[in-house]
């Protein structure tokens, strides 16, 4: 057994209580070792991501034990191809981070940080229901710390929102977690795949419950239309980066409707019936219609970026609820792009900020930013993938999803509605960008408004408006818009692996058989064969439910 | 008991779902903290309610009570207990700093930036 897969989850946990005990008062070996850290997980991400690239599965029994008693890890296609997606994002919005002296403005940045990403990475990893709720927790609680890093009334008070509503989430998760607990006896997600096939129709009406409160808890994390409320003023508010970073975490919701739906309740099964193209599907187009709308609306850059962020989860989430193989594929590639434009999308807004007068992102002309030209650029390369033109990953994403939900029987729907929100889209960035670095030039006065009376002058010694950028954050912004540009030049080899990953995805049956079938430490019984019926119950190929032992 | 156990966990969420939609964040916490008792109740239960038996295999007991959800609850119970504390100090901080305790967002014009808070 090798013991590669669990280092994305032990590393930044290491390297988080290593910062918070011994770095805490260095901020540049604190800094170095996390970045080091960061490279190292980026090297190990991408290890596991080619050894799974072949179809191989890997399966990690924590403590040796074996399923479904025991914890496991498994690393297949699409987990290993979200860790290293969360791998190079981490890489680089840490890079901004640093490059932009956001990391010193609070305490424990970096410690949070590395919690952050060991939760993301635990939550990709693991193949237990209940062990998926913990890492939800801990990427929520370090994520409860990152979005109040730096402070202020406003960041505070929507952390409050922030914090509640995911405490709501977690609330609603356990009550899921308890039900299927409660109708099958097992957490285990291959357990459950196969005890859920196995159990009579009549027999359903929790277990229907469950997968619905399991749906809405996810949904809740993509922030699809009902539940996306904490999602625009968090992100909005959050510090550049964190709001960066939390670009995954909408993915994480997506990868765990994903995995769930394909793995525990597949397409196939009755008592789902009707989940996704009765309710999934209208709830992600009109996700995808408000966002883009709330892109045209907003009335600032940021908040501009965090609805466009609701309008690609909107997007990524009808690709996923037509439930097919080509709408699987296309909802990866489309999770991909949307993950690099929206980080880049966000320390952009970030870089235009520090650059304006009174640091403000309302979209109104203001004399031209120092360095306009290029971080214009920056913002339409990364405005074009988000919106979906060509000829960056966008376009490829939504020409795959559109083609992927050519069969759904809501067909004319989909397309109007994407093809629609993409035009709304596109009038809302060029819009905002128009009026940010076009406009700006029809200001009379001095170019770099350095003496406005009304700033604050703290705030100038701080981050001076007319400085260069600085090289870190354009090399970050610049390594994202690079991997926009990769996954577009590359969309071929990477539309072909993401199909492999969808087809890895609807076959479970090699799941299921190497999470329990695998031997590992079981709980056997000391003294043997006395008889007594639950001297056996520990073992999982006993057939029944471990709640149905009782009467 | 199973009706006790039900009624319990029923007026616990009603209680706590109540709390949460309030507008200040001393009364939306003591909700959250409401639902997650219910929810603990609730976890306990769904390894069915048994009285009076060991949770532990042994060749003595004639059956036993699923240890599973215990030690699920008692996860929960320390997640919970760090969240809330967590959300009480979040919450002090935007009191402190605001010296307003409303949950929801400021009524007119005020939304997160317009304020030039520039992430200072």
């Amino acid at each position: 057994m090798t013991h590669w897969i669990i280092t994305p989850i032990v590393l930044p946990a290491m390297m988080a209580a290593f910062n918070v005990l011994v770095l805490r008062h260095h901020m540049t070996l604190e800094r170095v070792f996390s970045m080091a850290s960061m490279v190292a997980l980026l090297g190990i991400a991408a290890g596991l991501f080619y050894g799974a690239s072949d179809g191989t599965m890997t399966l990690y029994q924590l403590g040796n034990w074996a399923a479904p008693f025991g914890i496991v890890l498994v690393g297949d296609r699409l987990s290993t191809l979200f860790v290293l997606l969360t791998a190079i994002l981490a890489v680089l919005v840490l890079l901004y981070a640093i490059g932009s002296g956001w990391d010193k403005r609070g305490k424990h940045f970096h410690a949070l940080f590395q919690f952050q990403v060991m939760g993301i990475m635990g939550a990709f990893l693991t193949g237990d229901a209940f062990n998926l709720f913990v890492f939800f927790e801990v990427l929520l609680i370090a994520s409860y710390g990152l979005m109040i890093h730096a402070g202020g009334a406003d960041r505070f008070r929507v952390g409050v929102q922030y914090v509640v509503f995911n405490l709501l989430g977690s609330t609603l998760f356990l009550f899921a977690l308890g039900t299927i607990y409660a109708e099958t006896g097992t957490l285990n997600m291959a357990d459950l795949a196969q005890r859920i096939a196995a159990l009579p129709a009549d027999h359903t009406a929790g277990l229907r419950v469950g997968a619905v409160l399991l749906l809405m808890v996810f949904a809740i994390k993509a922030a699809i239309l009902p539940l996306h409320f904490w999602l625009p003023s968090a992100y909005a508010t959050a510090p550049a980066p964190v709001a960066a970073l939390f670009a995954i975490m909408t993915k994480v919701g997506a990868y765990a409707i994903i995995r769930f739906f394909t793995l525990v309740f597949p397409p196939e099964l009755t008592i789902t019936q009707g989940l996704f193209d009765t309710w999934l599907l209208p709830a992600a187009l009109l996700t995808l219609a408000l966002g883009m709308i709330g892109v045209l609306a907003a009335r600032q850059l940021d908040r501009l970026v965090a609805f466009s962020v609701i309008g690609s989860m909107g997007m990524l989430m009808a690709a996923v609820a037509v439930f097919t193989h080509a709408g699987i594929t296309a909802a990866l590639y489309y999770a991909l792009n949307s993950t690099f434009a929206t980080a880049a999308l966000f320390l952009i807004v970030d870089v235009v900020r520090t650059r304006r007068a009174q640091n403000s992102v309302a979209l109104q002309a203001e004399a031209p930013i120092a360095g306009g030209a290029l971080i214009a650029g920056m913002f339409f390369a990364a405005a074009i993938a988000m919106a979906g033109l060509p000829p960056l990953s966008g376009f490829v994403g939504k020409l795959m999803i559109l083609e992927a939900t050519f069969d759904s029987p809501l067909v004319w729907w989909v397309w109007a509605v994407v093809l629609g929100s993409s035009l709304v889209a596109v009038v809302g960035f060029a819009r905002a960008g128009s009026t940010l670095f076009w406009k700006s030039h029809a200001i009379e006065g001095d170019p770099y408004c350095a003496d406005d009376p009304e700033d604050d002058q703290a705030e100038h010694e701080l981050r001076d408006p007319t400085e260069a950028v600085p090289a870190l954050p354009v090399i970050a912004i610049g390594g994202l818009l690079a991997c926009l540009v990769a996954i577009t030049v590359f969309a071929g080899p990477i539309q072909r692996q993401l199909s492999a990953t969808a087809d890895q995805l609807f076959d479970t049956a090699p799941y299921i058989s190497l999470v329990l079938e695998t031997p590992g430490r079981a709980i056997k019984d000391s003294h043997g064969a006395d008889g007594e019926d639950h001297s056996a119950d520990a073992d999982h190929a006993e057939p029944p439910a471990m709640g149905e032992k009782e009467h | 008991m199973e009706f006790l156990v039900a009624s319990s966990i029923g007026v616990l969420t009603v209680a706590g779902v109540y709390l949460v939609l309030r507008l200040r964040t001393f009364p939306v916490i003591l909700g959250t903290s409401l639902l997650s008792y219910a929810v603990n109740v609730f976890l306990f239960a769904t390894g069915r309610l048994v009285v009076n038996r060991p949770p532990i295999l042994s060749d003595d007991a004639l059956s036993y009570t699923d240890p599973l959800p215990q030690a699920l609850v008692l996860t929960a119970i320390v997640i919970s207990f760090g969240m809330t504390a967590v959300v009480v100090m979040i919450a002090l901080g935007a009191y402190l700093s605001s010296n307003d305790d409303h949950v929801d967002d400021l009524p007119e014009g005020l939304t997160t930036s317009d304020k030039g808070e520039g992430g200072a």
